[in-house]
């Protein structure tokens, strides 16, 4: 039995479009109204309240880096940043590509029973491009989002075979875009700063010719296609006419590419340090456009854990990918103006539909699942220390503005912001 | 200024007050007894991550003649192959009383990185494809001292200049110093979208050898993918390469220069590398003055900090 919470006073997302009301949470959503009463009370006024985030990307290190991070702290980041369910990327070691290893992972987050823990499969064995993961036996533990995420699926007969696999089926591959050979092992975009740094670099094509040929299987195959982490203005205008078209295409978008350009590499900061590479203004902004017109369906993190140790090298040694969960809502709303039923379509209901989860990214009303979120859009806070196990972040330190003061999950109160 | 760390942000002020200084420490180098006592008691430390054999020397050469001690690093038979991270090599040499850290590394941006962890000055001894500007400040106190000036004069950079750290830096230097700098390369060996750099550009050598006072010539870079987007060498001696016949169509006044190491028969003919109008080993002599000229002047603020 759960205790019962009322979240006071705030902006609820409900069917019927936001209204101002309390809402009293349970199992489910007991009650939405006034004059409701409970032992705990989170003064929700000045709030947004709808269901619980839902990340389609994050790596939990889980099994094999755990000093990263692990399901357990990573859970606990998701849910300090206002999340109730995350999709685990698979280039853990062993890759996920097989069913026992997406069940422990699966497991793993029922007991820390801090969010809901999804585990996407690989869609090669050991994530090597060479031949099928275990697609059924993925498929028998619930498994229903594949990548190779970290790398692309370069061998396009490969990915054909994946998705005549899994079309009729349903089943969503997710593409890390990167061409191989134009990427040449590049640490950064490749545009006027990386020539200045001398740095090897990725240039937007590297990406953008892997969507489009992903785009004629998907023409080909009919299988559904989610585009991971879309950085650059010509990827966007690939998915808006693949829409167009009725292709059954989704694609996600990081807080961190919706926020800085390449310049700040200059930097030379490993915090800055993500593949796809931060671009250019004019890659930003088409970013933006593309998630407040809907061409880019979900705000994603790729929360990436590295530990300390592991940024204390030069920039080009530094390993891939930074934090993202615990401010992610601030990130978003410093970037784009969102209205709330927007907001959380994009980090929530449309990421949810995506990934096929039926408990998750539903308006709040009587019956609803107790899997909510309460954000103060207006909340100043600074960023970091995160409980993330590892801190590499861009924004640490960072005077910050929104921020989920209460996450709710499974009925259970998982993170409040006390005030001070 | 407490590092030297690249050309981009240098003054041509600073820079001629270490050519000015460079051409003192020159005077010294011919001495009877080529040392003077400005660094004793000071450790420069030579952490070369990057195999070199020329820079490294230099710079020894450069610390000794001021009688500072020196402690050597190499990635070889360090901890480093024991996975120790740069920051830990760093602070280790800090803790054993180095007080002036010069830095190699085949990553850009390594020693400012190496700036941000360590109190001591730090010298950039070639970072990647990024900076190297002792070697843009050899190359300008050459030119100097052979033209008397770098104003008015139009040098020509050649070669793989996408992958060079020298380009980079000596264009910067010798812009600042009132050069005009063409790069002339295929378009592959060129960086992309430099449009804001102060340069002129070509990809024909021929097109612009006979109004050049300078020719630099550039190795191709085969350890940075240099080696790999164009079709062969044959046919880049043939566009590109310093032969005996575009030397013979140089101005007579113009000469030509090369960081080293040199790939004779390719970028530059032998004939040409051993010419007289060939400043390749004044280079050289250069760089033990100019090295002197830095460490002098960022040794004098850890003089200052520390109580005698």
């Amino acid at each position: 039995m759960t205790a019962e919470i009322l979240l006071k006073g705030g902006s609820v997302l409900t069917p019927h479009g936001v209204l101002e009301t309390d809402v009293l949470v349970g199992d489910k959503v007991l009650a939405v109204g006034e004059g409701l009463v409970a032992d705990h009370v989170i003064d929700a006024s000045g709030c947004w309240i709808g269901p619980g985030l839902v990340d389609l990307h994050v790596h939990l290190r889980e099994p094999g880096q755990e000093w990263k991070e692990d399901v357990g702290s990573g859970s606990a980041a998701a849910a300090a940043g206002g999340f109730t369910a995350i999709l685990a990327m698979p280039n853990t070691e062993p890759a996920i590509d097989s069913g026992h290893l997406a069940r422990f992972v699966a497991d793993r987050g029922v007991t820390t029973g801090l969010v809901q823990v999804v585990p996407v499969g690989a869609l090669t064995l050991g994530r090597e491009g060479a031949q099928l993961s275990h697609l059924d036996d993925l498929w028998a533990a619930g498994v229903r989002v594949f990548s190779d995420d970290g790398d692309s699926v370069a061998d396009a007969g490969l990915l054909r075979s994946a998705m005549e696999y899994l079309a009729h089926r349903g089943g969503v591959v997710a593409q890390h875009a990167e061409d191989p050979g134009l990427a040449r092992g590049g640490h950064m975009h490749e545009g006027a700063v990386s020539s200045r740094l001398g740095m090897r670099a990725l240039p937007a094509v590297a990406e953008e010719v892997v969507v489009a040929r992903d785009l004629a299987l998907v023409k080909l195959t009919g299988c559904r296609y989610h585009v991971q982490h879309v950085s650059t203005r010509g990827t966007v205008e690939l998915v808006r006419a693949a829409k167009a078209e009725g292709l059954a295409v989704t694609a996600e978008v990081a807080p961190h590419h919706l926020t800085f350009t390449d310049e700040r590499v200059l930097s030379m900061d490993p915090d800055y340090k993500m593949y796809p590479p931060l671009r250019t203004g004019a890659d930003v902004d088409a970013l933006r456009s593309a998630l407040e017109d809907g061409t880019i369906d979900a705000v994603a993190t790729d929360h990436a854990p590295h530990a300390a140790a592991e940024g204390e090298v030069p920039f080009e040694e530094a390993p891939r990918g930074v934090i993202g969960l615990e401010t992610a809502v601030a990130a978003v709303m410093m970037a784009v103006e969102l209205d709330q039923s927007t907001f959380f379509d994009r980090l929530s209901i449309a990421p949810a539909r995506i990934a096929g989860l039926t408990e998750q990214g539903l308006p709040v009303e009587v019956g609803s699942p107790a899997n909510l979120v309460v954000i103060d859009p207006g909340m100043e806070w600074t960023a970091g220390p995160f409980v993330s196990r590892s801190q590499n972040s861009p924004w640490k330190g960072q005077q910050m503005r929104g921020r989920a003061i209460a996450t709710i999950h499974a009925g259970r109160l998982t993170h409040e912001v006390v005030a001070v | 200024m407490r590092h030297l760390l690249t050309t981009e942000s240098l003054t041509r002020a600073e820079i001629e007050e270490l050519l000015d200084l460079a051409d003192e420490f020159t005077d010294v180098l011919g001495r009877e007894i080529p040392k003077v006592p400005a660094l004793r008691g000071l450790t420069v430390g030579t952490l070369f991550f990057e195999p070199s054999t020329r820079t490294r020397l230099s710079f020894e050469r450069a610390a000794k003649a001021l009688s500072a001690d020196v402690m050597s690093f190499s990635p070889s038979t360090s901890s480093l192959s024991k996975g120790e991270s740069l920051k830990d090599t760093v602070l280790t040499l800090q803790a054993m009383g180095c007080d002036l850290m010069v830095v190699r590394h085949k990553a850009t941006g390594a020693p400012w990185r190496v700036a941000e962890w360590t109190d001591c000055p730090v010298v950039n001894g070639g970072d990647g494809a990024h900076q190297h500007p002792t070697q843009a400040l050899l190359d300008s106190l050459t030119v100097r001292r052979h033209f008397g000036k770098l104003d008015g004069l139009h040098i020509a950079i050649v070669g793989d200049i996408r992958h060079s750290r020298v380009a980079r830096s000596d264009l910067f230097a010798m812009s600042t110093l009132g050069a005009r700098v063409t790069m002339v390369a295929p378009p592959t060996l060129l960086p992309l979208d430099i449009d804001d750099w102060p340069c002129d550009v070509s990809f024909e050598l021929d097109d612009v050898l006979g109004g050049m006072d300078v020719v630099y010539l550039l190795r191709i870079q085969a350890e940075r993918g240099g080696a790999t987007v164009f079709p062969s060498l044959p046919e880049y001696v043939q566009r590109f390469g310093m032969t005996r016949a575009r030397f013979d169509r140089l101005s007579p006044e113009a000469v030509v220069m090369h960081p080293g190491p040199m790939n004779r028969g390719v970028e530059i003919a032998p004939e040409v590398a051993d010419h007289p109008r060939s400043l390749v080993l004044d280079q050289v002599r250069a760089g033990v003055a100019v090295r002197m000229a830095v460490l002098f002047r960022l040794g004098q603020a850890v003089r200052t900090e520390v109580p005698s």
